[in-house]
């Protein structure tokens, strides 16, 4: 007893040791292998770009060291070089107790192939953080690992915990103000174990489909459409080698976590915890850039505002949530309305009006402009009587006087608007030339020309620049610079989506209508399918009245269908008896059949299409049988190789008599003679099939009596056959 | 309350038999000694519902029901008999009776529900929401005795195990979404607009439909009108419902006399839940204002339906009879753990035997037995867990263990009995050994015969 408790506190001091050993490693991804950034990422990695003035991977790491992480490895691929000089030049390569190492590589694509090479770098030791470099939040880490850890004390294959926060995407969008496309999550109430995860990847219409072991296994299970995913996961170290050992995870969501809830057989488990009162957000594209970048000067991300990150006395907060550096050249004139944000440096003429916007540093702002919810990055022009509503404008760029900005639009680095030039709206405008071989976002995401070989292709693209420049400099007016970028072909209605524009009432009207529309259509889907699930049951109860309706049962339903389908299109597309066999026999190896099957299966086909087509008495039915049997005999014998699968053709005929066709019934002896007179079957199926009759039961035999007298006939032939012999 | 209650009690029900029979309906079946129907008539008395209309299958079983009422719940209950034919399923029958409707709200209880939820309590909630349909709920009971003579049948119920797939809203108030039949055991299919426009949705699969549901009139008779090939209340109309929830103009605007009650259906009020419940998370506010206050061009008002869920605490006993196996796990429980459902009854809690019974000696009736008025126990005896009928004759020597025997049996010396039915007028000779049977009505047992998992039967003449 004493032993044994001695034995307690000794592991338990054990666990308190390994705490103590394993410094809280976090891996930060500073790629995020996408391309909702674009043209902007192609000159600079997403994580540097400016959020309320301050790089975004200042606001993840700032938030990892308050949280109590120790390590970081900060993965970088696209644009490494940027990022490692970044992270070298600023607060965070020289902090006591934060330790920030880069880990660079060339050619990964995804984050698969970021965990991959973390793995293969053996750097992480226990529990860690995984986030990418695009995170804003202010949550304690402390509650969600402390879950963690107990979850895999008792069971080890709860390897990964997600943080999600409430967020209630709208009805009619489909998408969190964030701008991410809604997703379903299936949860268990106790546990909070996650069973089910799905985005718009997988969009099956109108339904969500939970497979039915998963309802057997919870009996409550809840289904959020409420809930918003992270993108902040505690970890185990399984998560790591679990890339590598699946190759082909690329995607931490659609691949990984979808990976392993399909995947029952290693039966790791992922969980979530809820933060409510903090706020956690992900950069996934323009739209929520722009909810994240006033949720920073709302303060909702306190203590991480740009007064308190930029540490000195550099900005100071105004009265209703105007930010100002203190060496902002501003016209007694100009107005600045709420929630803004100025930058050191910058200069704005008389009459100028800002409001819900950020200004960087070192702008210079003509007279007469009105700014509203845009982003202007550092070293702007604009110059008078210019006009900009609900555009991100990046360094360097030059707008010359009275240029016109619609909303949504972005102008990446450098970019010139030529005088009195109005951009339309969603337009992306950028000094490099679109890469052509777009075709979609979702392929993009992971092909080989994207953030890896990112930089070499716009080295190549910078030094075509200066010729092409002419030509085009007319696509921006007279004097701009830049292309305007295509959108492409069916991403256009999309472009709104993701956009820092609000969403246009007239799309939201449109979609209102169009989702009316939409459910018009579900509720008559699901009359149709409730229609056809009576039929169903129906003719279930003819199928099989056998108990044991087991699996096997039902893959036989769906290969005889199958091969139904299969005869049918045969007869009336006219395909080769060869061409069908073929196909036949294709259906059996991936139904795993044996040619007994078949034999039935396409016996019965033959005989429901004889029932199916019209006839008026029982002699042209037997004729239609007739013709049908002849023209197709070749290809039903392609599966009658032994006496067994004769005999199950005759059973099954007897079948058919008795349940679904019973018009056949009185035909059976005329059927069975003809059968036989086509040499389809031999004498001794049928006469083995009349002796394994003989001791059924008094109903069973009707089929045997009623073709007694052939059966007699045969008898003797073979009798007289014998005797000749 | 203006509320109307319809009784479906069934008629002669093929899953029962050989228990039931011409002589024998199902309503009429002894539960404890008393008809089934009678559990259900109890409850809606005590729930002051009293305006009825019981609707039997088949003249013939209307006839011995109806006699049956009047004879006991006369002046206690307003109880119409209605005949229908067999085989038209519940949403037929309520078709074929629709004309006797005329009340606001109508509660449909399956006369084989053996409950202690008050009805009361269903309809009261009904009410409370407005709702188009409430049903209720309860758990899944636990099947199976712990004694080792049951039926086979029990196998086959753990087997399935599951009767319903249940969505609900969080404040477990909203019926959401609901699988019945063989969509159970396929993998489940969840109405996405449903979901975002609650956000969140409980799915159950402890819970199932109980047989008792409450509708608002005009809704109901307008998807039986609309929807002529709906067969089934539970199968059909209430899924349906419950699917069209957010989307009930669908129903209102395909037939021209639906208009009117369309609107008596859709509640201003609950629009506005919606509505209200879109705001509260929306993105953009400003859009949802006006389109609720001004719907733009063409757009429709969103119709709505409520459909709603009262869910039986669940300590609460709640059991169809709908099988053999029920029938014998509801006699078991009205005699033992759920003895409170007898409480209208005069008798002693602890061992309902009748007011004369004869005992012979050395026989022992165990706990949680019934024994009818007028039977009789030879010497030597057990009874153990067993509802034993009116007027039995029982010999020495006989063990009666988790059976139920009816009314004027006789039973010869020596017989054992075990997990079987025994019904009416059967006669066992004697040393009989019957485990897990079912023996129908005048049935005849010769000596010395042996049975096991068996149903013995009278051939129809």
């Amino acid at each position: 007893m004493g032993a044994q408790k001695k034995g307690a506190t000794a592991r338990v001091s054990e666990d308190q040791e390994e705490l103590a050993r394993n410094p809280l490693q976090a891996i930060l991804l500073a790629d995020s292998f996408a391309t909702t950034f674009r043209p902007i990422t192609l000159e600079r990695p997403k994580v540097l770009l400016p959020l309320a003035n301050i790089p975004m991977i200042d606001y993840t790491l700032a938030w990892l060291e308050s949280a109590g992480v120790e390590e970081v490895f900060v993965f970088c691929c696209a644009h490494s070089k940027q990022v490692i000089d970044y992270l070298e030049s600023s607060q965070w390569s020289s902090q006591p107790n934060f330790s920030v190492t880069t880990i660079e590589s060339h050619n990964s694509i995804s984050a698969g192939d970021a965990l991959r090479l973390i793995y293969e770098r053996n750097v992480i030791h226990g529990d860690f953080v995984l986030i990418s470099g695009d995170t804003v939040s202010n949550m304690s880490l402390t509650q969600v690992l402390l879950e963690h850890k107990e979850r895999r004390k008792k069971d080890a294959n709860a390897i990964m915990t997600m943080v999600i926060k409430q967020s209630k995407p709208s009805p009619i969008t489909q998408q969190s103000r964030l701008g991410t496309d809604e997703l379903f999550m299936a949860i268990n109430p106790v546990t909070k174990q996650l069973l089910c995860y799905e985005d718009k990847s997988e969009y099956s219409k109108g339904f969500i489909s939970l497979d039915k072991t998963l309802i057997a296994d919870n009996p409550s299970i809840i289904l959020h459409n409420d809930k918003q995913d992270c993108y902040i996961d505690v970890c185990s170290q399984e998560v790591l080698s679990l890339f590598t050992d699946n190759f082909d995870y690329q995607h931490l969501r659609r691949h990984f976590v979808k990976g392993l809830l399909v995947d029952d057989i290693m039966g790791y488990k992922i969980f979530t915890h809820e933060i409510h009162s903090s706020y956690a957000a992900r950069i996934d594209n323009f739209r929520s850039y722009d909810t994240i970048s006033k949720d920073i000067i709302q303060r909702w991300t306190y203590p991480f505002v740009p007064d308190i990150l930029c540490g000195s006395s550099a900005i100071k907060v105004e009265r209703q949530g105007t930010y100002r550096a203190s060496d902002v050249t501003l016209s007694r004139s100009a107005h600045i309305g709420s929630f803004t944000v100025i930058g050191q440096g910058t200069k704005i003429g008389n009459d100028t009006k800002i409001s819900h916007s950020v200004v960087g540093e070192g702008c210079t702002i003509g007279s007469n402009v009105t700014i509203e919810g845009s982003y202007i990055w550092n070293n702007v022009t604009i110059e008078d009587g210019c006009q900009l509503r609900h555009a991100v404008v990046c360094d360097g760029v030059i707008m010359k006087s009275g240029a016109v900005l619609q909303p949504g639009v972005i102008l990446s680095f450098k970019v010139v608007v030529g005088q009195q030039f109005v951009v339309p709206a969603y337009s992306k405008v950028s000094l490099l030339q679109q890469p052509t071989q777009q075709d979609s976002d979702e392929e993009l995401e992971y092909a080989d020309s994207t953030s890896g070989t990112g930089e070499l292709q716009s080295d190549k693209l910078n030094g075509d620049i200066a010729p092409d420049l002419s030509e085009t400099a007319y696509e921006l007016g007279t004097g701009g610079v830049g292309y305007i970028w295509s959108v492409f072909e069916g991403a256009q209605d999309e472009e709104w989506r993701h956009s820092v524009a609000p969403i246009p009432t007239d799309k939201l009207v449109k979609l209102m209508l169009d989702k009316d529309e939409d459910e018009e259509q579900l509720t008559q889907v699901g009359n149709v399918l409730s229609a056809s699930g009576e039929l169903k049951a129906g003719s279930d109860d003819n199928g099989s009245e056998d108990d044991d309706n087991d699996d096997s049962r039902d893959d036989y339903g769906f290969f005889e269908k199958e091969v139904e389908a299969t005869f049918l299109r045969a007869v009336h597309e006219n395909v080769k008896v060869d061409h069908a066999v073929l196909e036949v026999n294709a259906l059996r190896l991936s139904y795993n059949m044996a040619s007994v099957d078949c034999a039935g299966a396409i016996f019965y086909s033959m005989m429901k299409l004889a029932v199916e087509s019209p006839h008026n008495s029982a002699s042209e039915l037997h004729r239609n049988a007739a013709d049908i049997i002849t023209k197709w005999q070749k290809l039903l014998k392609s599966f009658l190789h032994d006496i067994d699968e004769e005999i199950e053709v005759i059973l099954k005929f007897e079948e058919m008599c008795l349940e679904s066709a019973k018009e056949f019934a009185a035909l059976f002896p005329q059927i069975l003679h003809l059968l036989y007179d086509k040499e389809i079957l031999q004498e001794d199926a049928i006469l083995r099939w009349a002796d394994e009759k003989e001791g059924a039961d008094e109903s069973d035999k009707v089929f045997l009596k009623s073709s007694e007298k052939f059966i007699q006939w045969l008898k003797e032939a073979e009798e007289e056959e014998d005797g000749e012999d | 309350m203006d509320f109307q209650v319809v009784v479906l009690a069934g008629g002669i029900s093929k899953n029962l038999s050989p228990l039931v029979s011409k002589e024998l309906p199902k309503p009429l079946l002894p539960v404890a000694n008393r008809p089934v129907l009678s559990y259900v008539l109890q409850q809606l008395e005590q729930s002051n519902l009293k305006d009825l209309i019981v609707v039997v299958e088949g003249e013939d079983a209307a006839l011995v029901v109806g006699a049956w009422i009047s004879g006991t719940f006369i002046d206690r209950l307003h109880v119409e008999i209605a005949a229908v034919p067999e085989d038209i399923g519940t949403a037929g029958a309520i078709r074929a009776i629709s004309h006797h409707l005329t009340a606001k709200d109508i509660l449909v209880v399956s006369g084989d529900l053996v409950s202690d939820v008050p009805p009361g309590a269903v309809a009261a909630t009904h009410r409370r929401h407005d709702a188009a349909v409430t049903a209720m709920l309860c758990s899944i009971p636990v099947s199976g005795s712990l004694d080792s003579g049951s039926s086979g049948g029990k196998d086959k119920a753990k087997k399935l195990g599951r009767y319903n797939i249940i969505g609900l809203d969080p404040g477990k108030q909203f019926l959401l979404h609901i699988a019945t039949g063989a969509e159970i055991e396929k993998d489940a299919r969840l109405p996405k607009r449903i979901l975002r426009a609650v956000g969140q949705m409980e799915i159950r699969s402890d819970l199932m439909d109980a047989h008792m549901y409450a509708f608002k009139r005009s809704a109901l008779q307008e998807v039986l009108d609309l929807k002529d090939t709906f067969q089934s209340l539970k199968e059909d109309v209430l899924p349906y419902l419950v699917r069209s929830q957010l989307k009930s103009e669908a129903l209102s605007n395909r037939t021209p006399q639906g208009e009117e009650n369309g609107n008596e259906k859709v509640t201003s009020q609950n629009n506005q839940v919606f509505v209200s419940r879109i705001l509260a998370n929306a993105s953009t506010p400003s859009f949802h204002d006006r389109s609720s206050e001004n719907p733009d061009g063409s757009a429709p008002t969103r119709k709505t339906h409520k459909c709603c869920a009262y869910i039986a605490s669940s300590s609460s006993y709640c059991v169809c009879l709908n099988s053999i196996q029920a029938f014998m796990d509801i006699n078991r429980d009205v005699t033992g753990e759920a003895d409170h459902l007898l409480s209208g009854t005069s008798s002693d809690p602890n061992n309902n035997i009748g007011p004369s019974p004869k005992l012979g000696t050395k026989t022992t009736v165990g706990p949680h037995c019934m024994l009818g008025e007028g039977s009789e126990i030879g010497d030597k005896c057990q009874v153990k867990r067993s509802v034993i009928g009116r007027h039995c004759r029982i010999g020495s020597h006989v063990k009666v263990v988790n059976s139920i025997v009816m009314n004027h049996v006789t039973i010869g010396d020596g017989c054992i009995i075990q997990g079987s039915v025994v019904c009416s007028n059967v006669q066992l000779q004697e040393r009989v050994v019957l485990k897990d049977c079912q023996v129908g009505a005048g049935f005849v047992v010769t000596a010395g015969s042996e049975y096991k998992a068996e149903s013995l039967a009278r051939k129809e003449k």
